[in-house]
């Protein structure tokens, strides 16, 4: 059985947002859209994203790790907010394990936002209906499209190429090879929803320096630790005759 | 969790009309059975009625709550798995039940269905009533359950949910009961009054026995788990947008923790001690004590309903703490 | 959904300009209305990615703070009430034409023209000098021509778009200071597959933010301090003997003997032999080695010696000599790891083991590419090595008053460790390296601008010499901006930060227009905003303006819109035609030269007009010469007949853009014009790029094929080598002058000692000059800004996507900073500098080191502006730091006043700003300090928007 997912790579997410408004740019246009704003020039303006960027601070200083954080619905395996939809306006497809919601089965009672503990899903406050991630399902499998392009936008607009989009169930797939090769993890494991959306961690490179690398035969100090010679025309003994 | 009116007005508007409509049915049985003594008049049926409306009410209620609620109907297709789709069809099912119950105890013609044993006429309202009862029943479950099914909502996720919910739902039934007696004079005060106080008292222990439990409870999520970073420091900068979204607005109520506390002690008292002592001071003649009684208690619930959500920690707020 | 007619659907590639990085994109018009816009996979730059600020394009498009008729200040109105009526472009033509016909043919120096992140510097560069006022320059000045005069005074070429780290090869990289807003998406594909490679990425910053996020290791170091860490760096790597010496003696001037004779005139000046050398811009190769072999001076370069790099000689005729090497050794022994430690802030340790890293990596990780190539001397080399070590940088380093010697520093570090224009090292970019200084040269005299005749030379140059300054009789300078003058003689990107001051004072003499396009100089690209913006705003005894005429063209209502005279609404980047032309900044890649373009994919908003056509109507009607046909005919329909047209003297077969040039399109660099070029463009992704021989990509300082290539295909006159400059005898031409050494011009004697002392030959650390001028024991800590990712400068608060995601700022502390001075997490509290102060929020952050505080940069916008309500956070909760920063060093009443700029540059220095921060009183208003009044809708623009907004159809109507 397929399941898409996304693997994000939080070690070369620099946190530049580019999914965030690639996302919002293809899905408000999209079959998933329109994705609205209020306020949008005014106190404090807010909006519907799929998907968006956070930073999180790690240990204290000098030892401090920035982490940039994505988040969008993570496509659970086991989705709590699917079950406890009234409606079946919520569902998982079973042939590719994408997560979606039927905006016109949509009552907007927020339930499904209750029962998902990774705060995925949000309210459309125009439409009223709760909207998400849907894995760009409009490009996926859309035969006008060139087939590189037929991917979640995000993975498209990234330019650390930190999010890898593939069929985790797939073990020859470019992202469950990452997930093996990484160490990729899922988010709140505790609540068994098991994400197919994964993460994979920082990784740090270090450079060991040995003390033998610093004391080297072809030092170039070596070339030049000889004084310039005297000049030849200089009296020396050479010059002497009375031996 | 952001406290939701339309969801509180829902929940303790049809807890307090099941229980109503369980303490005058249940007297029914009583008088049937000889142990208690048949009204002059009985008000059943009024009472019964009045069950509806507050079911009504709640209803009505619930539909604020809904994005769509010309579609509400839809809501009915889940059943196999969402409690929120029982309720929703328990509910109906249960105002139908009581008002056919109203109608024919109001009306004139109730025909007689059998008799039980020997000496008990069962009649056409008394079998509605008892599927009435059953439905009501299934509603305290369902709508209960729509809480308590929520596993990661750890204060929520606890079989607490669903006795706290029949014992405070029964308990404002009675209590509305005891008031009705009280104003009606039809005799039922001394049974009415007995099962408020027994119930209020049940659902006061019940009640706080959930609130020590959670008192305890350890979220296992946390930043760590939540972003996958394993060290004791961990500290959000910014959640990705500044003005707000609907995860803060939906998730998180920003109430401090003396608004909390005050709305603690307030539903303790008013939602369980002052019914009783009300309860216990006012007599069938007293019908303003008792009608106060349910008054306070009502208003306590609601605010219990209220600190329900804001005493249940959403994980996703683990997300949502911090701006810049 | 499925009764609806398909929609008119096209795909049209264009340049992005939502940032300076220029991605291609494709973008999705249905029905004339922007739908979608994508990275365009096959562009060289971008390779199908797209920013935050890229995708949110459509934003940027029908933004309701656009303007779209040209406006003039109403009769009476005062100046920044923003009280505007409509007029027709003819008439802004005949008010703006006739006062410009007027100053040209009297004063032209009267008219300035300043832009900004314009990327059309060829345009606006040719109308000044067609014009003949002196005064034009871009935003280089306040940017970061410290990073580009720094490096291409050593190097030859330097970061962004002249050159930039081989982060394919590369085995450590090293960033240092804040660097994000350049060249963004090449650098994050680049970082992310270097990571991915296993690579290791130190960061060494105040903050841990941007790119430093995915360091795997983070350096803290106190804002200010680079030099003092990059020269005791080079200390740790010389003394330790970890510097390439086969390439710092065959590619660099360690070898070259230099005059150490403090008697002589010629102290600190090359030894040169009496060879016959031409009289050319480029250094002439008259130079002289020790021999190690025969212990005796030799020619340059001769074949087969082998230069000592150390040591001091004496030559035949008595004189002292030492290789410059020597001296970069001398200059560096007192910076020592330890003394760097109490400047910077990091451990001796941890500075030796990033020397011994760096060191270590490039000796010991060597690349050998099996690609034959030979060398300007004619050695033929069977591979090309590189040492894999790598840097980048930007105005981290640039924008402090010590930045040009810094970065000269950083220069010499890579130079040192062999990585200049090697694989895993630095390489450059079409059309660089070019010679050291580059030949262009400033105009030498006030005779260069004559009534009604075009500028004698170029308005900005490369100088070489006291010689080449750009000043009068007395020493003082003739540009308004006191650029190419003693006080900042190698500004090679003018001082546009000065120009409001200095016009309002007179000083050095006032002018008539100022004509500003896309700068916001009354809000985020000035110091001292405040008194800038009332500088504006005032009068004369007789009641005129003190800057008589202010021209502003904008596509967005900026602050600046409302001191306008007149406004100009310009397009944006999806209505006009552009060229990232290799006579301005290309997009080169290091494996050739590339030049793209921008086609209007929709039709202009309203009245809107590109600058662009705007100059090429002033002009003709101003009858500029290279405008006009001989006949006096008008030559050019638009900037677009331009473009194509265009060359740069008759018959050069050079033009604003490379490719598909000659008749037929068949020929690149150098050809006739094509009338179907812009037809070609965009028939290819709108870009034309030339990969070089593998063999010319490499040592392009050096490689004889590369520089004939680049001599045949009109990049370089010359094809001499471009000798790395550890040590820099052009600076020391200028010391000499200050000392009185040297014949010809010769410093004011106030300013002798300022230049003796920052035109050092070697680089060297000192103080920031506002460190030196304040208290600091009042103002403790330093603060400076960060470019955040989504954001671009100010240009992104009217998107309503962007603004979401940073819609005010915060100051970010250290937690010990919040505690010493009384105040917690998201208090409002006060900065204040000797300057001024603001009223913020603090956010606490361990993130920062702790003598530091930084905000995100622009993200304050004054109420009103850029089509916001009043009540909007960026006003109401967001701030600028620029308030508390002074255009001019703090001096004593009627002393004189520099700009608080690098004395060699002119480098606004935004980084050396100082402060100290309390907590506010709780009974200010939570809002941020200061206000200013409400700026006011102008005519033409769109009503408010309304509470909700959706992008779909029908929004751009």
């Amino acid at each position: 059985m397929t399941q898409l997912a996304l693997v994000i790579d939080l070690n070369t997410c620099v946190g530049c947002h580019a999914c965030v408004t690639s996302c919002k740019e293809w899905n408000t246009s999209g079959e998933a859209g329109p994705m609205v704003d209020r306020n949008p020039y005014a106190a404090e303006p807010t909006g519907t994203f799929f998907n968006r960027v956070q930073s999180f601070e790690v240990g204290n200083f000098p030892h401090t790790q920035t982490v940039h954080f994505p988040k969008s619905c993570l496509h659970c395996e086991d989705p709590p907010c699917v079950p406890v939809c009234p409606t079946g306006a919520s569902y998982k497809r079973p042939e590719d394990g994408i997560v979606l919601v039927d905006y016109d089965k949509c009552i907007g009672c927020e339930y499904c936002s209750w029962a998902c503990p990774y705060g995925a899903r949000e309210i459309d406050e125009q439409q009223k209906v709760m909207k998400k991630c849907t894995l760009c399902v409009d490009r996926l499998y859309d035969q006008s499209l060139p087939e590189q392009e037929r991917k979640p936008v995000c993975v498209l607009s990234c330019p650390t190429s930190a999010r890898i989009y593939g069929d985790i169930h797939d073990p020859e797939s470019e992202a469950s090879k990452a997930i093996n090769d990484a160490g990729g993890y899922q988010l709140m494991p505790e609540w068994g929803t098991e994400p197919a959306n994964h993460y994979l961690p920082r990784r740090k490179v270090d450079i060991a320096i040995h003390e033998e690398d610093l004391q080297r035969v072809d030092n170039p100090l070596r070339k030049e630790d000889r004084g310039p010679r005297a000049p030849t025309t200089r009296t020396t003994l050479d010059d002497s005759t009375s031996w | 969790m952001k406290p939701a009116l339309s969801v509180i007005l829902l929940t303790t508007l049809i807890g307090a009309g099941q229980g109503l409509f369980l303490a005058y049915y249940s007297a029914e049985w009583f008088v049937m059975l000889s142990i208690l003594a048949r009204a002059q008049t009985d008000y059943s049926g009024f009472a019964a009625g009045l069950s509806f409306l507050l079911l009504a009410a709640g209803l009505l209620a619930s539909f604020f709550h809904l994005g769509h609620p010309e579609r509400a109907w839809r809501a009915a297709a889940m059943w196999r798995s969402s409690w929120l789709s029982r309720e929703v069809i328990t509910l109906p099912l249960t105002m139908l039940l009581m008002l056919g119950y109203a109608l024919l105890k109001l009306g004139s013609y109730d025909p007689l269905v059998f008799v039980l044993g020997e000496s008990i006429p069962i009649a056409a309202s008394t079998l509605v009533g008892f599927c009435a009862v059953l439905a009501l029943c299934a509603l305290y479950v369902c709508t209960a359950m729509i809480y308590a099914c929520l596993k990661f909502l750890r204060q929520w996720h606890s079989p607490l949910t669903v006795l706290n919910f029949i014992l405070m739902g029964g308990a404002s039934g009675f209590t509305l009961a005891t008031a009705l007696s009280a104003y009606t004079r039809d005799g039922r005060f001394a049974y009415f009054v007995g099962m408020a106080i027994f119930l209020t008292l049940a659902a006061l222990i019940s009640r706080f026995a959930s609130l020590l439990r959670n008192r305890k409870l350890r979220s296992p999520s946390s930043l760590q788990s939540a972003i996958g970073v394993h060290h004791p420091t961990i500290r959000q900068l910014a959640q990705g947008a500044m003005g707000g979204s609907f995860n803060t607005r939906a998730f998180i109520h920003g109430y401090g923790a003396s608004v909390v506390r005050l709305a603690r002690r307030s539903f303790l008292l008013l939602a369980f001690i002052a019914p009783v002592a009300l309860l216990q001071a006012g007599s069938e003649t007293s019908a303003f004590l008792c009608v106060s009684a349910f008054v306070l208690q009502y208003l306590g619930l609601l605010v219990e309903r209220w600190y329900f959500f804001i005493e249940a920690e959403h994980p996703q707020n683990i997300y949502y703490q911090m701006i810049s | 959904m499925t009764a609806k007619a398909a929609p008119k659907s096209q795909v049209k590639s264009t340049t992005c300009y939502m940032c300076a990085c220029r991605c291609g994109i494709n973008v999705t018009v249905e029905d004339g209305e922007v739908r979608f816009i994508q990275g365009n996979p096959a562009h060289p730059i971008n390779k199908g990615v797209l920013c935050a600020k890229g995708a949110s394009g459509i934003m940027k498009q029908y933004s309701p703070a656009r303007l779209t008729r040209p406006l003039r200040r109403k009769q009476g109105a005062e100046r920044g009430s923003s009280e505007f009526e409509e007029i027709s472009w003819e008439e802004a033509f005949t008010t703006i034409s006739e006062r410009l016909h007027h100053i040209r043919e009297t004063d032209p120096k009267k008219f300035a023209l300043y832009t900004g992140r314009d990327q059309m510097q060829a345009l606006t560069g040719l109308f000044a000098k067609q014009f003949g006022t002196p005064n034009y320059a871009a935003h280089g000045g306040f940017c970061s021509v410290n990073m580009a005069a720094g490096l291409i005074y050593t190097i030859g070429g330097s970061f962004w778009e002249f050159g930039g780290p081989d982060l394919e090869r590369s085995r450590l990289f090293v960033m240092l200071g804040t660097a994000e807003d350049h060249h963004s998406n090449p650098m994050k594909i680049a970082l992310a597959k270097f990571k991915r490679n296993g690579g290791k990425f130190i960061a060494i910053n105040p903050v841990r933010s941007g790119y430093a996020a995915i360091a795997d290791e983070w350096i803290a170091i106190k804002p200010g301090t680079d030099g003092a860490l990059l020269l005791a760096v080079i200390h740790e790597i010389i003394a330790l003997g970890l510097y390439d010496r086969d390439f710092l003696s065959q590619y660099t001037n360690s070898p070259d003997l230099v005059n150490v004779d403090p008697d002589s005139d010629d102290f600190g000046l090359f030894w040169r032999s009496d060879k016959e050398v031409e009289e050319t811009c480029i250094e002439a190769e008259n130079k002289m080695w020790w021999d190690r072999q025969q212990e005796a001076a030799v020619h340059s370069h001769s074949e087969h010696a082998d230069p000592r790099l150390m040591g001091e000689f004496e030559a035949d005729d008595g004189r002292k000599i030492k290789p410059a090497f020597q001296l970069l050794k001398e200059r560096v022994e007192q910076y020592t790891p330890e003394w760097a430690a109490g400047i910077t802030g990091i451990d001796a340790d941890t500075i030796r083991r990033l020397a011994h890293e760096m060191g270590i990596t490039a000796r010991d990780e060597k690349i050998e590419l099996p690609v034959p190539w030979t060398d300007a001397w004619g050695r033929e080399h069977e591979s090309i090595t590189g040492n894999p070590v790598s840097f980048h940088a930007m105005r981290g380093l640039a924008a402090h008053s010590n930045g040009f010697q810094t970065i000269r520093a950083l220069g010499i570090l890579m130079t040192i460790l062999g990585t200049i224009d090697r694989p895993g090292g630095f390489r450059h970019k079409a059309p660089f390296p070019r010679p050291i200084p580059p030949c262009a040269k400033p105009p030498k005299s006030p005779d260069a601008v004559q009534p009604g005749a075009p500028l004698e030379g170029m308005p900005l140059g490369f100088p070489a010499s006291p010689e080449d300054l750009f000043i009068d009789d007395q020493g003082e300078a003739v540009r308004l901006d006191k650029g190419f003058s003693w006080e900042y003689p190698l500004s090679v990107h003018g001082l546009m930060h000065n120009v409001i001051t200095n016009a309002w004072r007179g000083d050095p003499y006032p002018i008539d227009t100022l004509m500003l396009f896309m700068a916001n100089m009354a809000w985020n690209s000035s110091m001292n905003t405040e008194r800038v913006r009332e500088m504006l705003v005032d009068k004369n005894e007789d009641g005129e303006y003190k800057i008589p005429f202010l021209v502003v063209c904008d596509a967005f209502h900026s602050e600046t819109i409302a001191f306008a005279d007149i406004v100009l609404p310009d397009t944006t980047y999806l209505e006009r035609y552009d060229a990232m032309s290799m006579l301005d900044r290309p997009i080169s890649e290091f494996e050739g030269p590339i030049d793209s373009v921008r086609v209007p994919v929709v039709p202009p908003k309203g009245e809107c007009r590109p600058f662009q056509d705007v100059l090429v109507e002033l002009g003709t009607r101003l009858k500029l010469p290279r405008f006009m046909n001989l006949d006096g005919s008008r030559k050019f329909k638009d900037y677009k007949d331009l473009v194509i047209n265009y060359e740069t003297e008759p018959g050069s077969g050079i033009g604003f853009l490379m490719g598909w040039r000659g008749k037929g399109g068949e020929k690149f660099m150098r050809g006739e014009p094509n009338p179907n070029q812009w037809e070609m463009y965009a028939k290819n992704n709108c870009v034309y790029q030339h990969e070089l021989p593998r063999s010319f990509q490499y040592m392009r300082n050096w490689n004889r094929g590369y520089l004939h290539w680049a001599q045949d295909h009109g990049l370089i006159r010359y094809t001499d080598p471009v000798n790395l400059h550890l040590y820099s005898e052009v600076l020391q031409r200028f010391r000499l002058a200050a000392e009185g050494k040297r014949p010809g011009r010769q410093p004011p004697d106030h300013l002798r000692e300022r230049v003796r002392t920052h035109f050092d030959p070697l680089p060297f650390y000192s103080e920031p000059l506002e460190t030196q001028a304040i208290d600091k024991d009042r103002y403790p800590l330093n603060a400076i800004t960060q470019r955040p990712m989504a954001m671009y400068h100010s240009w992104d608060s009217q998107n309503a996507w962007l603004r979401q995601i940073h819609a005010h700022n915060y100051l970010f502390v250290s937690p010990r900073v919040g505690l010493q001075n009384g105040f917690g997490d998201g208090d409002w509290i006060w900065v204040e500098s000797a300057h001024g102060r603001v009223r913020c929020m603090c956010r606490f952050s361990e993130a920062v080191e702790p003598g530091t505080v930084w905000t995100w940069n622009a993200i304050g916008k004054a109420r009103g502006a850029w089509g916001l309500d009043g009540n909007a956070n960026e006003s109401q909760k967001g701030f600028l730091l620029n308030h508390l920063i002074s255009e001019e060093i703090p001096s004593g009443e009627g002393e004189y006043r520099f700009s608080n700029s690098d004395p060699i540059t002119g480098q606004a220095a935004w980084y050396d700003l100082r402060v100290r921060v309390y907590k506010a009183d709780d009974n200010e208003p939570k809002q941020t300090f200061p206000q200013f009044a409400t700026q006011q809708r102008v005519p033409g623009m769109e009503p408010a928007r309304g509470k909700w907004q959706a992008f779909f159809k029908g929004l751009g109507k």
